[in-house]
């Protein structure tokens, strides 16, 4: 690899870098929504009784589910704002550049989870301020781990959003009637131990690997799965979800 | 020395053949264009040279290297501005240039250096640190024409360089094609549907029509081919006076359209009488008369059968202003 991938590499995670502090609004919409969520869930659900969660406050539950979710949102954004370049045209700029399209893909996806990574952890410190015990220095460094996968995976998800749709009409629909009612079976929520149907489905789910794992790094208890089987699962998905992303990235023409 | 060179170029999508074998060759420091209708296949053959799209069949070298087996040579000797704006709004003019610059390999003093040479070309010095979404449509032309120079290109592909473009905007990018061809020397390859453009910037035109180049030469070239003068008219017996007519020496070139007849002909205004006169003599009637110099038009008319914006007429559904433009920042 020559100076010059490195440099495109650079540039776009650097444009990334710029995108998102200008784009106040969006900062803005991706910490507050995740916050609401997680005061508001949180003070709502404090009352309620899941048997499955045993004495584990449903606070400290929800966090890592909010930080998941936070990641989800931010990176998944990340990829299909590629469409955003295809209708400005800037995609066309890049891909006649001397350049690998890989290292565009690279940029991207770096610049991504950098800034995903950034909401997460802002979330994460909220929480932590609010009380939510962190389990051990091991389990920080795998929660940091966990993150890192489930922002790649969902930018490598984007990007095969992006090549599938010609705008962002039908942003909006996959959002609503795919990511949501996964997100609401991984177990982000509310535990999906305590009811088998739930949790036979929840298996099928990528969202619920993600989930639980970082559950387990963060808070140390209330994860189904052990970590380590969580963390296969994730990262074998994530392997698919960026080669694929990357695959369709490639192909596409302009 | 040639610098772009292609050889039976053909672009097929599906059933519908968009580049139709097309060979020629653009000389170095040449302004060449591609006149031709919208859809004629201008934008798609750009798009192959510049190896954004796969050519089907056929070869071509950009300053001798092969679009398709030296891709990354390619793209470092060319510069590009396409049909539709290809800029991030998001991003001031100057970071624009940046990036652009750090994927070219530019060293940083270069960079530096080379950002201002460029935006002083296209009179943006005062804008670079503008988010170039705050540029008007004439500001982001230029810019991407400065773009386009940065990496010290052998050859900038134009595709459409005014669409869209007021009328004294237009003028000012015509000067800036103009200088920067004389003062770095750059090759010019660009494409248009104006019959004005062509007549101000190009050397030489190819004459594009679906998907095949019907003729290729210099300007002054190509006027002459249809006659010094054109005169067109229309009578009550039009295939009557042709028929006459193709005895009479001094008339160039005869063609026959709809509804009008055409001739090629040496001093057009003396010779209305004389056409009035043969008429008369054969009892037909010369319903309308006029005379003119010759004009790309003409040229265009005589190899297509039509006129330019006879075509355009018929594809009013591609809307002529991409829809960049129209959304307003």
């Amino acid at each position: 690899m020559n100076t010059n991938e490195f440099q495109a590499i650079y540039v776009m995670w650097l444009r990334q870098m710029k995108h998102f502090l200008r784009f106040k609004t969006r900062i803005v919409t991706m910490i507050v929504q995740p916050l609401f969520f997680l005061i508001l869930l949180g003070s709502g659900f404090r009352q309620a009784t899941f048997s499955s969660l045993g004495d584990v406050e449903y606070f400290h539950f929800l966090a890592p589910g909010i930080v998941a979710m936070a990641i989800l949102f931010s990176s998944m954004f990340t990829g299909v704002s590629v469409l955003w370049d295809k209708q400005f045209g800037f995609l066309q700029e890049v891909l006649v550049a001397p350049v690998n399209r890989f290292s565009i893909i690279i940029g991207r996806t770096l610049g991504g989870a950098t800034t995903a990574l950034v909401q997460g952890f802002i979330i994460l410190f909220i929480a932590i301020a609010m009380g939510v015990p962190i389990a051990s220095e091991i389990g920080i460094i795998t929660a940091i781990i966990f993150m890192v996968l489930i922002s790649f995976t969902s930018v490598g998800f984007g990007l095969i959003l992006a090549s599938k749709m010609n705008d962002f009409q039908s942003f909006p629909l996959i959002m609503n009637i795919l990511i949501m009612p996964l997100l609401f079976i991984s177990s982000a929520f509310f535990p999906v131990a305590g009811d088998k149907t739930l949790q036979t489905i929840a298996y099928a789910n990528p969202l619920f690997y993600m989930v639980d794992g970082l559950r387990g790094s963060l808070i140390g208890t209330a994860n189904v799965l052990p970590i380590w089987v969580s963390f296969s699962v994730v990262f074998v998905i994530c392997i698919i979800m960026m080669a694929l992303g990357s695959y369709l990235f490639s192909k596409s023409e302009v | 020395m040639d610098i772009i060179k292609t050889n039976d170029l053909t672009k097929k999508f599906g059933n519908l053949i968009a580049v139709d074998d097309i060979t020629f060759s653009v000389k170095e420091g040449e302004i060449f264009g591609f006149l031709g209708p919208n859809g004629a296949g201008k934008t798609t053959t750009i798009k192959m040279l510049t190896t954004l799209l796969n050519p089907t069949g056929g070869t071509a070298t950009i300053a001798n290297y092969d679009i398709k087996k030296q891709r990354n040579e390619v793209r470092k000797n060319i510069g590009v501005v396409f049909q539709e704006p290809a800029l991030d709004p998001e991003l001031t003019g100057e970071e624009n240039l940046e990036y652009h610059a750090r994927m070219y390999g530019l060293s940083k003093e270069k960079r530096k250096s080379r950002i201002s040479d460029v935006l002083k070309l296209v009179d943006l010095e005062d804008k670079r640190k503008v988010l170039v979404k705050k540029y008007s449509g004439g500001m982001k032309r230029r810019l991407e024409i400065a773009r386009g120079l940065m990496h010290y290109p052998t050859v900038l592909f134009l595709d459409e360089p005014t669409l869209g473009l007021d009328a004294q905007t237009r003028r000012a990018i015509w000067a800036y094609i103009k200088k920067m061809n004389k003062e770095e020397n750059t090759t010019i390859f660009l494409t248009t549907h104006y019959m004005d453009e062509a007549e101000y910037l190009c050397n030489r035109i190819g004459i594009i029509d679906h998907g095949k180049i019907l003729v290729i030469d210099k300007i002054l070239n190509l006027k002459n081919s249809v006659g010094k003068d054109v005169i067109t008219f229309s009578s009550s017996d039009d295939d009557e006076l042709i028929r006459i007519f193709e005895a009479e020496k001094w008339i160039e070139k005869i063609k026959k359209h709809d509804d009008f007849v055409t001739l090629g002909v040496e001093k057009g205004d003396e010779k209305i009488p004389t056409i009035i006169e043969i008429a008369q003599k054969h009892k037909i009637k010369i319903e309308s008369i006029s005379v003119r110099k010759p004009t790309l038009d003409d040229v265009f008319l005589s190899y297509t059968g039509r006129t330019i914006r006879d075509q355009e007429g018929q594809n009013n559904s591609k809307a002529n202003i991409p829809p960049r433009f129209r959304r307003g920042h």
